[in-house]
This record gives structure tokens, sequence and C-alpha cells, in this order.
């Protein structure tokens, strides 16, 4: 299975819909998205992964590059994830630290800390 | 020799493959249902990291993947043929911040396969590099008919 991406607005938020697989062939893709969202001005992003099936270390990195991108305009990269093989990534490479990580799109569009 | 063995040319879009053929093969030698994630995961990873080492420097030569069955055993080597410079040569180099780069993303997915595997083993030389990674077997259900 391929990427898919589609954006939305909710609020000043930007929410990313991802599903498919994040590897070292498709990893490209999504971070020209996040690249393309903040040169637009979108500082606030939601990255919804309910939709993912597989996530290696290029995808993590790019998740990283997003949230420094984001960072350098005071912004935020927040992740909703309630898949726990997915989740296991993130806790191995100690990301569950870096990231907030939320259980709905909801939840995430809310959290303002 | 492997139960299978893979070779594909160094480019990302093969990566996927391999993931699929390593996990379809562990699932068939016994490899528990459960770990099936972390064996995709894993060989992923090494392979990622094996075309990304044949690209930054040239080599046409394909990328190696074993999958080996053993009695309680199953492993998988993935080979690459890059030249590792050991740590030394490096720092002598004066490495560039794109090498710095490539060396983190590469740190990364070892990261992820150590955090993942129990049992690996890193082996590098000036002619290339070998993961070897094992995972245990369950022995399949006897069959009542």
């Amino acid at each position: 299975m391929d990427l898919s991406l589609s954006t939305r607005t909710v609020g000043d938020r930007t929410v990313v819909e991802v599903g498919g697989e994040i590897d070292v062939y498709t990893a490209p893709k999504l971070r020209e998205q996040l690249v393309e969202l903040v040169n637009d001005g979108n500082f606030h992003l939601v990255v919804d992964m309910e939709g993912v099936d597989f996530l290696d270390s290029t995808g993590l990195g790019v998740l990283v590059g997003g949230l420094k991108r984001v960072r350098a305009h005071e912004g935020s990269l927040r992740l909703v994830c309630n898949q726990e093989h997915i989740l296991k990534i993130f806790r191995i490479t100690g990301l569950t630290k870096v990231f907030p990580i939320h259980t709905s799109v909801e939840e995430a569009v809310a959290a303002t800390d | 020799m492997a139960t299978v063995e893979l070779r594909f040319s160094a480019l990302p879009e093969h990566v996927r493959t391999a993931r699929l053929v390593a996990a379809a093969v562990a699932r068939r030698a016994g490899v528990d249902e459960a770990v099936l994630d972390e064996v995709r995961l894993a060989v992923g990873e090494a392979c990622s990291r094996a075309v990304g080492l044949h690209q930054s420097v040239g080599i046409t030569a394909p990328v190696k993947v074993a999958l080996i069955e053993d009695e309680k055993l199953f492993s998988i080597e993935v080979g690459d043929e890059a030249p590792h410079a050991v740590p030394a040569e490096r720092v002598a180099g004066g490495a560039s911040a794109d090498a710095d780069v490539e060396a983190e993303e590469d740190e990364m997915g070892l990261a992820v396969i150590s955090g993942l595997v129990d049992d690996v083993e890193v082996t590098t030389s000036e002619n290339g590099g070998l993961i070897r990674m094992s995972w245990p077997t369950v022995q399949p259900p006897t069959v009542v008919i």
C-alpha cells in the first residue's frame, strides 16, 4: 500500500490525515507535505496516524523534522495514534517524550499545553 | 543454504518487497505471530540502511537478504557492499554536515533494530556490512486428523 495524505483545517489547527505505509520510499512525500504546510504559514499541525499501517525510522525522522520546523515559528506538532505497534516505535526511540501523542483528533485539536 | 534469498537493486521502492517476503517466510518458519510486526520493521530498517549506504557511495551492486530457517531459530541477514570507514578515518576526514545527517539517520535505524531484536549482530569491514537478526521459532501444533 502506498501513502495517502489529506489535510483539513480545524480552527487554528491543520489536521494531516496519513494513511498507508510511511517508509524509506514514501516518507519524502510526507516531508514535502509538512514543509509546504509550514511554508504556507500553518504552524499548528495535528498528524492523524490512525490510518498508518507501517512506520519506520525514516518516517520518524520526517516527523522530527516537521516538529523542528513548526517550533521555529513557535508552533506545535501533535500526533494522534492508538495503534500499539506504531506507539512501540516511538517508545523504543524515546520519542514519546518529544511528541504529544493523543488518542483522538478532537483531543489533539483542543490541547493547548 | 538460506531458505530464501533475495537480491534487489538499491532503491527505496524495493524495501517494501523485502519486508513482505521476510514476514511471509518468517510466518512459515514458525515465528510467533505476535513478533511478525517486529520482523517486518527490523528487516525494513536493515534494508533501508543498506540502500542508503549503497546510494551514498554510488554502488550499483544489489542489496542481499538471506532468510534462514534453522531448527529452533529463524534468522535474517542483510548484507551491503558499502565500504565502512573505521571511526578514526571518519574523524580524520572531517565529516561534512551532510555526512553527519546521514550518520544520524543510520544510527536511528540501528537504534530501532537493537530496540526491537534481542539477538542481533552487526559486522562491518572495508568490503561491506552485515546485519544478522534472529528470532526463536515455535513448534507448529500437531495436526490431529
